[in-house]
């Protein structure tokens, strides 16, 4: 990389990793330009509060703002939100955008997140169906949440049980379609999934598993769905939550690796040294659990985005930051630390008369994963600790982490020796 | 050191022993809820109630003189409630601590000054 260094700091995907990025690549003293490309028309946002505060009507889209316009303007960043990015051209190290436009990057970074995946089935299209990931999408919704109303939540996914927590609180009848045995199916164990499933049904929501949806019914706007078994589901309004893909295809046209998302190295840099992917679009290596990773949640695009801004001022930092999610749904919540999936044994730990956690071990007895549910005060320690020990790859007695009177901070002193 | 004087108020929120150092304990007074610390250098207090949602930080975890909140893990700096790391972005009110033989008080404004005017009609 000897050529004449020029060009701006540019950032495609202007959603939490985007700006994060923008505010670090200032925090960490670089001086020069900074584009960000967003295409919502809207200033970056925090997306969180889209499937809780926003839908139970608490919370304004204004106050998801990640920053007021006197950010942008003072930190010299130049946000642009309806750009329309044609192409990455390799050669000439600049992004097209329409009208024969473009600009010249320094560095490229590429977060342009994911998007939600659309029913495969007919009548998918119709009036009344909804996915949720934009201010958009929530605002279209929050139309639907009136009392009394009916509404299919398509998916037992994070979303989809968020916004049925959601919908039950607005005074909605609430039926979650999951086509798997049981709900979030991907991200815990099955017992803590249960337990979450259990707490929405106290609430009145029906739960539904191992049915799929074969067709969305209704001629202009949806009036029901089929499902697989036979069955006719009448409902007002549907929201699907069936996962996401990356974004990809501009990467992919420029030739760029990508194997599920994005691929970039430990230092989120891609096969072109002059670009790097971060948050939801990109998988990468992590040394802790020894194998490519892709991550969708708040927690992931807010630490790449720290440390892509350092390594697109070429730190070469790895990125090893211990994978962190929650969500928060009726009076309880859920903290994932680390990769529960990636474990082969599970010992549990009753932190409390509603509240367990649950640790994941490898087998050579090393803590991969933790996942708490119930409440936060009871939960949040113990998660928090293990996901110290999961950053030290510590070999931990399972007899350790079931006995609630054993004090797991104490280890954290043990392992730094 | 005379702003402890007149509108402070000093009451006890609990012993020296009561804390581990690096930890934090819960403390009600008339109503509020606040977070006592106890780091290498002393003890510090703050609001209890998180400024992002609602979760208390005694819950939280203690690190390098930072409060992690215990819900969405954003971080306070513990001596001055600087907010440091999203999704926190309002600041934390802090109060003066001071340690009184075994015990630690926390300065609270003199809120039934305050109190007493009002109702003096």
């Amino acid at each position: 990389m000897k050529t004449a260094e020029r060009g701006a700091m540019v950032i495609v995907g202007a959603g939490q990793c985007g700006a994060r990025t923008a505010q670090a690549l200032r925090d960490n003293g670089w001086e020069g330009d900074i584009t960000l490309l967003g295409n919502e028309g809207l200033a970056p946002y925090d997306r969180p509060p889209l499937s809780k505060g926003v839908l139970l009507g608490q919370k304004t889209v204004t106050q998801c703002a990640l920053y007021d316009d006197a950010f942008y303007r003072d930190n010299r960043i130049d946000l642009r939100v309806d750009a329309q990015v044609a192409a990455i051209d390799r050669v000439e190290r600049r992004v097209v955008l329409g009208e024969g436009r473009s600009v010249s990057y320094r560095r490229l970074l590429i977060a342009t997140g994911a998007q939600p995946r659309r029913l495969p089935v007919p009548g998918a299209t119709l009036a009344g169906v909804h996915v949720l990931r934009s201010v958009p999408d929530a605002l279209s919704i929050v139309g639907e949440l009136a009392p009394g109303q009916r509404i299919a939540v398509v998916g037992a996914g994070f979303i989809g049980l968020e916004v049925a927590a959601t919908a039950i609180a607005r005074g909605c009848e609430v039926v979650v379609i999951e086509a798997a045995s049981r709900a979030l199916m991907r991200a815990v164990p099955e017992i803590v999934a249960g337990y979450l499933v259990e707490r929405h049904r106290q609430m009145g929501v029906e739960v539904r598993f191992a049915v799929q949806v074969d067709q969305v019914l209704g001629s202009t706007r949806v009036s029901g769905l089929r499902l697989s078994d036979g069955a006719t589901l009448e409902c007002d309004a549907v929201v699907v939550g069936i996962g996401v893909t990356p974004r990809t295809a501009l990467a992919e046209a420029a030739g760029i690796d990508v194997a599920d998302g994005i691929a970039v190295d430990d230092t989120l840099r891609t096969n072109d040294p002059y670009i790097f992917a971060a948050g939801d679009v990109c998988s990468f290596p992590h040394r802790l659990f020894r194998r490519r990773i892709r991550l969708e949640c708040w927690k992931n695009a807010e630490d790449h985005a720290r440390v892509v801004a350092r390594n697109m001022l070429e730190y070469g930092e790895t990125y090893s930051a211990v994978p962190w999610f929650w969500s928060d749904q009726f009076d309880m919540t859920i903290q994932i630390a680390g990769m529960p999936a990636f474990g082969t044994t599970s010992v549990v730990r009753e932190t409390g008369s509603a509240s367990k956690v649950f640790f994941a071990l490898d087998g050579d007895g090393i803590l991969v994963g933790a996942s708490g549910v119930g409440q936060a005060s009871e939960i949040s320690r113990e998660v928090r600790i293990a996901q110290e020990l999961i950053a030290r790859r510590a070999r931990v007695e399972p007899a350790v982490l079931a006995d609630r009177s054993a004090k797991l901070k104490s280890l954290l002193t043990a392992e730094a020796l | 050191m005379a702003a402890d004087t007149d509108n402070t108020t000093w009451v006890v929120a609990c012993a020296v022993d009561d804390i581990d150092e690096e930890d934090v304990l819960r403390f009600d007074h008339e109503g509020a809820s606040y977070a006592v610390y106890r780091l290498a250098k002393g003890f510090h207090a703050s609001d209890g109630w998180c400024t992002h949602e609602q979760a208390h930080l005694a819950d939280g975890f203690v690190v390098n003189g930072e409060i992690e909140c215990p819900l969405h893990q954003g971080r306070f700096d513990i001596v001055s409630g600087k907010p440091l790391s999203p999704p926190v972005c309002v600041k934390l009110k802090t109060y003066p601590v001071r340690v009184d033989g075994r015990s630690v008080l926390i300065g609270l404004p003199a809120a039934g000054a305050i109190d007493a005017a009002k109702g003096a009609t």
